[in-house]
Formats: structure tokens, C-alpha cells, sequence
């Protein structure tokens, strides 16, 4: 149908609507204060038509951002009505049930006018590395005790901002300029977006972008709905133990294929826990959906249409429908296990394209301390850099070493880590072997050992999953080395929970390998050739294979 | 090759560049400019280009003792980069971060697809060796060096057939006493390897980008050093005796000597060209703020040129393994003229995507088998295709009438996009998309650089730009296209325009304020002398200019905005004038400063340059005659959405003064230049053409 001339200016605005928000997205990286944001690319941004649905994100983004903002921007229009906006006015909230599942993920919104008219609205979401608080960790045992709320209010109105509300803000967190300035970014951000959308309108004749947002998503709803009626209809069950904070956690999936729908219910997974790790609605849909559609339509661009077809239902109270008032500042180390567990499901319909299990959480170094070895009295820090481990092997592939999946966030250099805190990280390498053996083996993890600059002691926030239960291989293929948590000196570490790491000592990780596919002795010579020429794999596997 | 100055006393210049396809040269003496354009010859690519400078000469009725400057610049680098065809290279880092190369970003490119592939390290994990030793941030040692495992790395090297090794320390821009420890130990156990040292090639904070471009600079070095060398003497042989020069990524001339030492700094000279191209049209024309469109077979760059210099990156990624998706390359941190290249040209091939969404690029149909109009076997429907078939281009007169094009085979390729379509509509579809990609890379671009678009003018050459320059800048809302003489090479002539120069950057990190004046003046001062002697050896006669720039953020964030600063001691009282123009460049691009918070400065750039090429002015002519067109053709007008009646000239009959009216098709024998209707076109005083809107008058009928 593109022989015709409307559709040909609609697919234009289409293309240039992706640009819109790259853009934004672009504009928050460089702007941003928090390491999360300006080098990690952990944010989305994404334009929506005047009835709050998605119509265009940045690829930059993180699923559970994205996905997540998708739901949110209607509790922005239910609780400020279009007809009450006006030009100038920007809107904030962190609310982790309206949006995107801790008080860390910070949302705004922002209306377009056009003549005086409502044509679009925009909006970001950005990790916020400083929200007051105990700091992101699994350690609060209500929302109360994880840093600031901010309900949904209006953070600009015509133009001024709320320094009401920015005073609060900053009284409440430690780095009160910074947050400042992450928040102006945000604003920076929307109006780079408003102003490019309103230029594209204004070209193409548009009142609103509701004409051409309508023909996007029918036609990504149509793409989706195709490629799901492609599948066998049917229903697949998967369960999924994960470590848990103290005590295992059992998380139960089916999903069901009908009908150009998939529709996913968690019955049957545990109960929410009093301890930070716990999911919301909006998260736990974000990530189910994120694995599905990246094996069952990752070219459709993502939005409302594309989107529509995927329905997720859990149990209210349970930990991936948590309600207030429980903790969810750690909420990833749940949500971002949900892929896999969607893999369990889709692997017994669409084997042939389903990966196996990685490992799948973010193993992030969140380290707190202080050091007065500089002579230039107390210095306190507050640091995170984020590390991978494995993903699980693909079909007619190897796992990806070392690689953010689900998450899309990238990792910090070393160098600039160490410039902005006083600690020095002693090594940072692939974790050898620790990839499932398979025909197509599972990623390698890797290995990162931290100490204090001065040899002063620390803090740490733990928050490590597949500690205790690693990743499955599949058809034969091995499973993923699980990760391990301990000091240099030798004792182990909980992987869970806030822990000092003592003078002179060193925290060491190993981040946790993808599972393999496949019997490992079908594996193509060359290629397990080449793995141990390089040394990445050795003892293990060739164990494994002499077991068979 | 004598290290004479540029002999003034001699005529001619000669600039080549060796390109993927076709090397092409340029002979300049006085006002008469030769060209031609050979196939490359990979065997041995200083073959094309001596055979072109022979047959140049032999048009000129020159000799070899009459040129007094030559100027070379070569995408062998780039392609032993894509091709993976360079040394075998070790990389000897730190303990505890073998896999840096390796792990990146630990990111993907793509969010979606489960099927990425990582682009695997020109060092692979066995040739990455790792010796004990550390430096803290501030620069002090944590650990000493380990020796010992030096020389055992040396063994293994050795052992391996290693032609080349790079090596890495972590923090080696604030320490490289390591480094150069190390490389001392290895030269002297491997006399014949090359060795590339991170503090030398790309002293900058994030060991990743530094590693992969000093890994790069060593895969590379052994392949342009003998190609170098080799060129040196068959040119000596052929008893040219002038300087010769190697245009650099960053759009600056540099010593032979030079390039073969850190060859990375060559990988995007051929566009670097381009833009120094369009700088000088800029200068010739006093056009401050302008747009450069190079737009060829396979890609499309865009580059902004203000008060005549191209702007300037300090980095950039190569050999992207999914073409041009960002993230998928090596990232190489060197100075570079600052462009985006997307996979839009004249052979990029139009498809649907799974939504049914219109696709141009990246895939292009190159040269073989070509458009499907070419009938060559091509099938596939391509920008070329839809251009014949909307009428831009005559069937009978491309490429100066050596190939005859099909109109027939390029509707039967479009209507695979929609059997059932119209062809020229789907032509247009074609068009306006791939319009639309490099309309939109070009807003992207300027978001990034803080940059406005609609008060610039564009310049288009490259033989597919002038085809859609007009339409692009209707959607860009440019108001004024020029489309210069030569463009079919305009590289080469653009090497001819380029100042011998040098640039250093050096990561030091300083609070505005704060300001170690002592160290910084000092760290400055050496940088500046580096530079300073580099460009003497190449230019010793002529007059150097020295511009040095701070790189800036507020504390805490991550990217730096650039700020130039005075070229001399830094005194305390420059700190506040620091500041301000930190603070107004701020708010230019992000809308408002953040008062309260402190400033700091990260890295420190000297750039120095001598012999900048001055135009010759020439005075503006005006209108001075009204030209008619003799022919019409029948032609799709993207912005009326419909067909319009085109007038048609021949570029050669055109003479500075005369002027048209749009809509207009002007031939000449490489391309054709598309004037749209709400465009006048003149000639100026240069023989360019110069596409106008005119004023809106009321609604267009």
C-alpha cells in the first residue's frame, strides 16, 4: 500500500519521528549528572498522541523504561487533563506503581502545543542515581525508607518551575546540585523533542499527531498480529527458581498463543517478600513483553499497536504484582529474569528460535564509603558501575560474553569510575569457562575485583541473582556457571543485602555465565578449538564432554 | 624525497586520492585543472596513481620537475580495518583487563535482535598478553611494573609471528612511564616489530576507545608503512622531488614520516577531503555557516563547515559489522572532521520492511551489478532506478552518454515494492524516503553539535548530491544549493586546499577555579612543541598557527562541550574568561546554565597549522542574463506530489551571469543537477551552480 500518496507522507513522518526521539534521547546523555544516564544509556524517551498511547521511543532506551512509560503517561492525563494543560507545563512523578517500579526511575512529561492546541505529548524516564533514602539496595522494608516519593505533580507550569517542589527534592538527597541538574535535563530533553515535533507537524499540515499516530499503530498492531498468528496457538507452561533474598523464589509463567494474541499469567508465583526485590505490575509487563517480542517480532518498531497484542496478568501480591506499600528499590533483579522465563514458555512452541537461559540480571557495583587519606579531610562516596555477565546461547549461535541482556544498559569505563571515586578496580576480565557448554555454548561471565584506593574499607549493596540457581542449558546443552560473591581474602559475601567490605580487603565478584544449547559434542571443532586456544574454555566443559 | 618547503617557484599540484573503487587524481597549475579517475589497483595501489599522475602531466605538457607539491590520501587503512586484512598484532595491557577489546561496552546494538554479532578484536585473546603494574586515576603508582612478564609477553610474541603490538595501560594518559618502559623492553627483544604505545597514539580517559585505536593504529602500521615507503621511492624514482603530503582524518596535511607512524590518523581522509572541499567553497564564496552534502554510490555524508573550517570530532567507529548502525564498529579515538555517514546513495536498494514500511539502504547495488537500470543484472530497485523513472535523468545522456539506461527494467524493479502500484509514484516514494534519511541524519547531526540548520548553505557534490540537494534543502528549509565545478572528485581537489597541521589531546583533569596553572602551562607547552616540530618537518618554511581547546562539563557530567582558549601562558585572570565563554557556549546548546555548580575541564587539545590555502576572490557577477531553456521534460515534482513540465540545459553552455528558472534539470556529463520549482539557478562568478528558493509569494500553484 505504499503506492499511494498520503501513506508515502505518513511513512516520512514516521521516519522522522524516530529521529524525533533519538534525539531527545541524545539530548539526555549529554546534559545528564548521573553516571546511569550519561554513560550507562539507562533512559528512554518516546513521543505519545494526545490520548497518552505510545507512537515512537528511542532505541536507546532499556526495556523496563520504555515498556514501563508506555503504561504510565495515561495516570498523567487522568490526573491532569488536557484541557486543564497548558503550553510550558512540564509533569514529574517516580511513583514506582505508575511507572517504571522504583523511586529511582524518574518520569516527565511534557504537553506539544501547536496554536494553542494539544497536538502530542512527550516524555523521559531516566535512572536517577541519587534519590535520598537507603540508596538503591534491597535493605528498605517499605517504600518509606527508599528515598523520596514524588507524586504525579507539575514540576513546570507555563514555563516556571516549581521550586517548591525542587527544594523538597534537593533536601532530600545527598547530591542535591546534581539531581538538579538531572532534572533540568529532563526538561531539556522534552522541549528538544516538543520543538522538532511541532516543526514536523507544522510541515506535513497536521493539527495534531494524532492522524498519523493512528496509521502507525494500526499498521505495527497489524505486523504484530501477523507474526503471532504465524505461530501455533496452544499453551506452554515454564517455572523459574531464583535465589530470593534469603529463601528461594519460584516464579510461574504460562502463556498462551490464540487467536493473533499472547497472553502471559503469572498464577502460581510466590508471594511478594519484605525486602526490596519485589516487582510491579508495570515492570513485570515490560519485561515479560520485552522477551516475547524479541523473539516473536523484534522488527516491528516499538509502541502502543505493537505492543496491544500481549496481555500479562499476575496475581495481585505477588512479587511480580507487588502493591504499596512494599519495597522495590532492587525491583531488576526480579523483573529482569522474566525473559528467560518467557524463554522456558517459548521454547517448547518456537524452539528452533528461542535462546537459552543467560544471566540475565545486572550485576551492578553499588559502593558507598568514605576515606580521609587525601588529607583534604572526609571524603564520602557513592558509585556504581554496572557489569554483565553471560547470555544464554542462541539458536545457530554462541551466547554473548559479557553482555547487558535483557538490559540495555552499557557498562562505565574503568577509568572514568576510578576518577570519580576513590577505589581502584584490580580486574575486570572474562570469567573463563564459566560459559554453558553446549553446541552453542552459553556467554562467559566475568571476573571484577574492587578495593579501596587507599585501602580503606567499604560498603556495598549487594543485590546478585543465579548466586544459587544458574542459568539452564537446553536440549542438552550445559547450564551457566552461577555467580559467587566473596572477599579476596576468602570468606564469602551474602549476595544480597548492604555488607562491608573491611580495610585492606577486596570485594570480589564472579558474574555469572550463559547456559549452552545443544549437546556439547556436536559443538563444530573449530570453534571449540578456537575457545581453547583463546583460553576461554578449559577444564569444564572438557570434563563435560569426557562425562558423555 | 627532499624536505623542502611547498617550491613555490614550481606550478603545479597534484592530489590524489585512492578510494574503494577508484583512485582519482587532480592536477591544479595556475587556472587549468586536469583530472581523472582510474581503477584501484590493490596489488600495488601506488600503480593507478602514478599511471593517473603520468597521464595528467602528459595533458598538462608538464614534467615531473614542474610540480611543486604533492598531496596523497588513501583508504587502504580503512580498508584493511573492514577487511580484516592487517598484521598480526599483540596487545600487552594491564593485569586483570585482557578482555577490554573484547567486552566494549558490554552492550548491545541493537535492543531487539537476538542475533547480533560483535565485531571481534584485531588482537584476538591469544596475542592479548597481560604484565602486573598499576597507576591510580591521579597518575601515582600502585604497583610497579612487572618485567619479568614483560619479556615473557616478549617471548610469546616472538613465538606467535606477532608483526605488530600495541600496548595499553590503564591510565597511561595521566602515566606513561609504563608504557614506554615496556616498550623499551620489547623493542629490544623484538627488533622488527613495529610497537604503538596508548599514550602516544591516543593519550585520552576510557580505556576502551584508547586500546581499540592504539590496537588499530598497530594492525595497520606495518601494511601503510611499506605502501608509504614504497610510494616515496618509485616517485623519487620517477624524479619528482617535491614535498609529499598525507591528508589526516581531521581535514590537516602531515609528513610522510608522520602518517607511517600512527596510520589510524589516515582512515578518513578521502571524506576529510570532501569537507576541505566544501570548506574552500565556503571561503571562495564567503559563506559562513554551511551544510556539505557528499553523496556517492553507497553512503551519504553530511558535514557543517562554520567561518570556512569543518568541524571538528574527536572520534569516531569503523568497520561497522551492521553497516552504520552505531555501536557496531571499533571506535577510533583520533581528531576527525566531524560528518555522519549513512548508507544512502545513488545504488542503495529500496525495500519493505516487515510493517510494511518503505526502506532505502543500507545495502546498495554499487557498481556490479549496478542499478537495475544499468542492465547489468541488477534487480533490485535502487535511488538511480527511481530517479530515471521520475525523469531527473536523461536514459541517453548518463555518465556522458557511455551507458545506456533501461527506464523499462527500472519500473519492473520498483513494482516489486508493490505489484500493483504506480511505478512513478513508487519512484517517488523511493525518493522521498531516502531524502527524508539524510534530511533527518542531517537534524540529528545538528542536535548533537548544538548546531541550527535552515540559516545555512548547502553545498552538493559527489555524483548523486546534486540530484537531491534541492529537495533536501525544501525539507531542511536551507534556502540556497551550490553545486561547485570538479565535485566528481572533489576529495582530491579538496587535498589540494588542506593546511599541513597537527593536533594533540591530552586528558588532564582540571577544576575551573582550581586550575594547576603551573602543570597545565607546562603539559601544554610540550604538546604544543610535538605539534609544533611535526608540522615544521613537514612545512619548514612556512608560517605556523597554533589554536589550543579545552574541553569542559559541569562536575559530574559526561560529555564535555568545547572551548577555545588563548594560545599562550594560561594566567590567573583567565580562569573567569574560561568560564564565560564555557557558560555562553552552554547555554547556546542546552538553553540554560546550572549557576551553583563547579566547572571542570578534561582534556586539552593544541592544534598547530601552516600554509592554510587562501581562495582567489573573485567579484560576484549577479544576474546578468535570462536563459530560456530550449528542451522540457516531463519530470515528478516530489513537493507538488505530482508531474511538472522541467526545462533541461547543458551545464557547458551555461556562463557566470546567467540565470533560470526553476523547475530545472541541469546536465552535465557525471550528473545532473535537479532545480525544484520553487528554486531560481544561477551561475556565479566560479562557474558554480546556485540554486535559490525564491520568496514565498502566496500559496505555490
Amino acid at each position: 500500500m505504499i503506492g499511494r500518496l498520503d501513506d508515502l507522507r505518513r511513512q516520512v513522518m514516521w521516519t522522522r519521528l524516530i529521529a524525533i526521539v533519538e534525539e531527545q534521547a541524545q539530548t539526555l546523555m549529554r546534559t545528564a549528572f548521573s553516571t546511569t544516564v550519561r554513560d550507562a544509556g539507562d533512559l528512554s524517551a518516546a513521543v505519545f498522541d494526545t490520548q497518552g498511547r505510545m507512537i515512537a521511543e528511542a532505541v536507546t532506551g532499556t526495556p523496563g523504561h520504555v515498556n514501563s512509560m508506555a503504561e504510565g503517561v495515561k495516570h498523567f492525563l487522568a490526573k491532569f487533563p488536557p484541557e486543564t494543560m497548558r503550553e510550558g507545563d512540564h509533569f514529574i512523578t517516580n511513583d514506582p506503581w505508575l511507572t517504571a517500579g522504583h523511586l529511582h526511575d524518574v518520569t516527565v512529561v511534557s504537553p506539544v502545543f501547536l496554536d494553542g492546541r494539544l497536538a502530542a505529548l512527550v516524555g523521559c524516564c531516566c535512572h536517577q542515581l541519587d534519590i535520598g533514602g537507603l540508596g538503591q539496595g534491597p535493605d528498605g522494608r517499605s517504600i518509606f525508607e527508599e528515598g523520596l516519593q514524588i507524586p504525579l505533580l507539575k514540576l513546570a507550569s507555563a514555563g516556571e518551575l516549581n521550586e517548591t517542589l525542587l527544594e523538597m527534592l534537593r533536601q532530600n538527597v545527598r547530591t542535591p546540585m546534581q539531581v538538579e541538574g538531572d532534572v533540568l535535563s529532563y526538561i531539556a530533553s522534552n522541549e528538544t523533542g516538543a520543538r522538532r515535533l511541532r516543526d514536523m507537524l507544522v510541515e506535513f499540515g497536521q493539527a495534531t499527531l494524532d492522524g498519523v499516530g493512528d496509521y502507525i499503530l494500526e499498521q505495527s498492531l497489524a505486523a504484530t498480529r501477523a507474526a503471532i498468528e504465524a505461530l501455533p496457538d496452544g499453551a506452554w507452561s515454564s517455572e523459574l527458581v531464583l535465589d530470593g533474598y534469603d529463601a528461594p523464589i519460584t516464579l510461574c509463567a504460562r502463556l498462551t498463543i490464540r487467536g493473533g494474541e499472547m497472553i502471559v499469567d503469572f498464577a502460581g508465583t510466590d508471594p511478594a517478600v519484605p525486602h526490596g526485590i519485589n516487582v510491579v505490575m508495570n515492570y513485570c509487563r515490560a519485561y515479560a513483553v520485552f522477551g516475547l517480542k524479541c523473539v516473536v517480532a523484534p522488527d516491528v518498531p516499538n509502541n502502543y499497536g505493537a505492543l496491544k497484542p500481549f496481555r500479562v496478568e499476575a496475581p495481585a501480591g505477588c512479587i511480580l504484582n507487588v502493591q504499596r506499600p512494599m519495597p522495590v528499590a532492587a525491583r531488576h533483579v526480579v523483573g529482569q529474569m522474566l525473559p528467560d522465563l518467557m524463554f522456558g514458555c517459548l521454547s517448547q512452541a518456537l524452539p528452533e528460535r528461542t535462546p537459552a537461559e543467560g544471566s540475565s540480571c545486572l550485576w551492578s557495583v553499588q559502593l558507598r564509603g568514605e576515606t580521609q587519606a587525601r588529607g583534604a579531610g572526609v571524603e564520602r562516596f557513592d558509585t556504581v558501575f554496572f557489569n554483565s555477565g553471560g547470555s544464554g546461547a542462541r539458536p545457530g549461535l554462541d551466547g554473548l560474553d559479557a553482555t547487558a541482556f535483557p538490559s540495555g544498559v552499557r557498562a562505565m569505563p574503568v577509568e572514568v569510575t576510578e576518577a570519580g571515586a576513590p577505589i581502584v578496580i584490580w580486574r575486570k576480565e572474562l570469567w573463563a569457562d564459566s560459559g554453558g557448554g553446549g553446541r552453542y555454548r552459553g556467554g562467559l561471565g566475568q571476573v571484577v575485583e574492587v578495593g579501596g584506593r587507599f585501602g580503606d574499607g567499604f560498603e556495598v549493596l549487594a543485590m546478585y541473582e543465579r548466586v544459587a540457581n544458574p542459568a539452564r542449558g537446553r536440549d542438552g546443552g550445559q547450564d551457566g556457571a552461577a555467580g559467587t560473591v566473596s572477599l579476596a581474602s576468602g570468606a564469602p559475601l551474602r549476595a544480597k543485602g548492604l555488607q562491608r567490605i573491611p580495610a585492606g580487603d577486596r570485594l570480589v565478584l564472579k558474574v555469572p555465565g550463559g547456559a549452552g544449547l545443544g549437546d556439547p559434542a556436536e559443538r563444530a571443532a573449530e570453534d571449540l578449538a578456537r575457545d581453547v586456544e583463546d583460553g576461554l574454555v578449559g577444564a569444564r566443559v572438557a570434563s563435560g564432554l569426557a562425562d558423555r | 624525497m627532499a624536505r623542502s618547503g611547498v617550491n613555490i617557484g614550481r606550478r603545479a599540484r597534484i592530489g590524489s586520492d585512492i578510494g574503494g573503487t577508484f583512485t582519482d587524481i587532480v592536477l591544479e597549475d595556475g587556472e587549468r585543472r586536469f583530472s581523472t579517475k582510474r581503477l584501484t589497483t590493490y596489488d600495488a595501489p601506488e600503480r593507478a596513481l602514478l599511471e593517473g599522475v603520468a597521464e595528467l602531466l602528459t595533458q598538462a605538457g608538464l614534467s615531473p620537475a614542474d610540480v611543486g607539491l604533492m598531496v596523497h590520501g588513501t583508504t587502504l587503512a580503512t580498508n584493511a580495518l573492514i577487511s580484516r586484512r592487517g598484521a598480526v598484532t599483540g596487545f600487552l595491557t594491564t593485569e586483570g583487563f585482557r578482555d577490554v577489546l573484547e567486552m566494549g561496552s558490554e552492550s548491545r546494538f541493537d535492543q531487539y535482535d537476538l542475533s547480533i554479532a560483535k565485531p571481534a578484536p584485531l588482537a584476538p585473546r591469544r596475542l592479548r598478553l597481560t604484565a602486573g603494574g598499576r597507576v591510580a586515576a591521579d597518575g601515582e603508582v600502585l604497583a610497579p611494573l612487572d618485567e619479568a612478564a614483560v619479556e615473557r609477553a616478549a617471548e610469546a610474541f616472538a613465538a606467535a609471528g606477532v608483526e605488530s603490538v600495541a600496548i595499553g595501560f590503564l591510565h597511561s594518559y595521566a602515566h606513561s612511564a609504563h608504557e614506554r618502559a615496556a616498550a623499551a623492553i620489547l623493542a629490544e627483544r623484538l627488533p622488527q616489530v613495529s610497537l604503538s604505545l596508548s599514550s602516544e597514539v591516543s593519550p585520552e580517559i576510557r580505556e576502551y576507545e584508547r586500546f581499540s585505536t592504539t590496537v588499530a593504529n598497530a594492525y595497520v602500521r606495518p601494511l601503510m608503512d611499506a605502501y608509504l615507503r614504497r610510494l616515496e621511492r618509485r616517485l623519487a624514482q620517477a624524479a619528482f622531488d617535491c614535498p609529499l603530503f598525507l591528508m589526516l582524518s581531521s581535514g590537516g596535511l602531515t609528513s610522510l614520516d608522520t602518517a607511517a607512524r600512527f596510520p589510524v590518523r589516515l582512515v578518513e581522509s578521502g571524506p576529510a577531503g570532501g569537507a576541505i572541499f566544501a570548506a574552500s567553497v565556503a571561503a571562495e564564496r564567503g559563506v559562513e555557516r554551511m551544510l556539505a552534502l557528499d553523496v556517492g554510490g553507497t553512503t551519504a555524508k553530511i558535514c557543517f563547515i562554520d567561518d570556512g573550517r569543518p568541524q571538528m570530532s574527536q572520534g569516531f567507529e569503523v568497520a561497522r559489522v551492521h553497516r552504520f548502525r552505531k555501536g557496531s564498529g571499533l571506535p577510533l579515538r583520533i581528531p576527525v572532521v566531524e560528518m555522519v555517514e549513512i548508507g544512502a546513495g545513488g545504488g542503495s536498494i529500496a525495500h519493505l520492511d516487515r510493517v510494511g514500511r518503505l526502506n532505502v539502504g543500507p545495502q546498495s547495488a554499487a557498481s556490479e551489478p549496478g542499478p537495475a537500470c544499468y542492465g547489468r543484472g541488477g534487480t533490485e530497485p535502487t535511488v538511480t532506478d527511481a530517479d530515471l523513472v521520475m525523469g531527473r535523468v536523461d536514459p541517453e545522456a548518463f555518465a556522458a552518454g557511455t551507458l545506456s539506461l533501461d527506464p523499462a527494467a527500472a519500473e519492473t524493479a520498483l513494482r516489486k515494492l508493490d505489484p500493483a502500484g504506480d511505478a512513478r509514484l513508487l519512484a517517488f516514494g523511493v525518493s522521498e524516503i531516502v531524502d527524508e534519511a539524510m534530511a533527518s541524519a542531517t537534524r540529528a547531526h545538528a542536535v548533537e553539535q548544538g548546531a541550527a540548520v535552515e540559516d545555512r548553505t548547502m553545498v552538493a557534490f559527489g555524483g548523486a548530491a546534486p540530484l537531491h540537494a534541492g529537495r533536501i534543502a525544501e525539507k531542511l528549509g536551507v534556502a540556497r544549493v551550490i553545486v561547485p565545478r570538479g565535485a566528481g572528485v572533489g576529495s582530491a581537489v579538496g587535498f589540494l586546499r588542506a593546511p599541513i597541521g597537527y593536533e594533540i589531546s591530552r586528558s588532564r583533569r582540571e577544576r575551573l577555579g582550581q586550575v594547576d596553572l603551573g602543570g597545565v602551562n607546562a603539559m601544554l607547552a610540550e604538546m604544543s612543541e610535538t605539534a609544533h616540530g611535526l608540522v615544521r618537518q613537514g612545512a619548514p618554511a612556512a608560517e605556523r598557527s597554533e589554536r589550543r581547546t579545552a574541553y569542559a562539563r559541569y562536575v559530574g557530567q559526561g560529555y564535555e562541550i568545547s572551548v577555545e582558549i588563548p594560545a599562550r601562558m594560561l594566567g590567573v585572570g583567565d580562569e573567569a574568561v574560561l568560564l564565560e565563554i564555557f557558560e555562553s557556549a552552554y547555554r547556546r546548546q542546552y538553553g540554560r546554565t546550572i549557576p551553583q555548580l563547579p566547572i571542570e575541564i578534561l582534556t586539552w587539545r593544541v592544534n598547530v597549522s601552516a600554509g592554510a590555502w587562501a581562495p582567489q576572490l573573485r567579484e560576484p557577477v549577479g544576474r546578468l542574463r535570462e536563459i530560456t531553456p530550449s528542451t522540457w521534460r516531463e519530470v515528478f515534482d516530489p513537493a507538488a506530489g505530482a508531474v511538472r513540465s522541467y526545462g533541461v540545459v547543458r551545464r557547458e553552455t551555461l556562463s557566470p551571469g546567467d540565470w533560470l528558472r526553476g523547475p530545472l534539470l541541469v546536465v552535465e556529463d557525471q550528473t545532473t543537477t535537479v532545480a525544484p520549482a520553487a528554486f531560481d539557478v544561477s551561475v556565479d562568478a566560479y562557474g558554480y551552480l546556485v540554486l535559490d528558493r525564491r520568496p514565498a509569494t502566496g500559496a505555490p500553484s
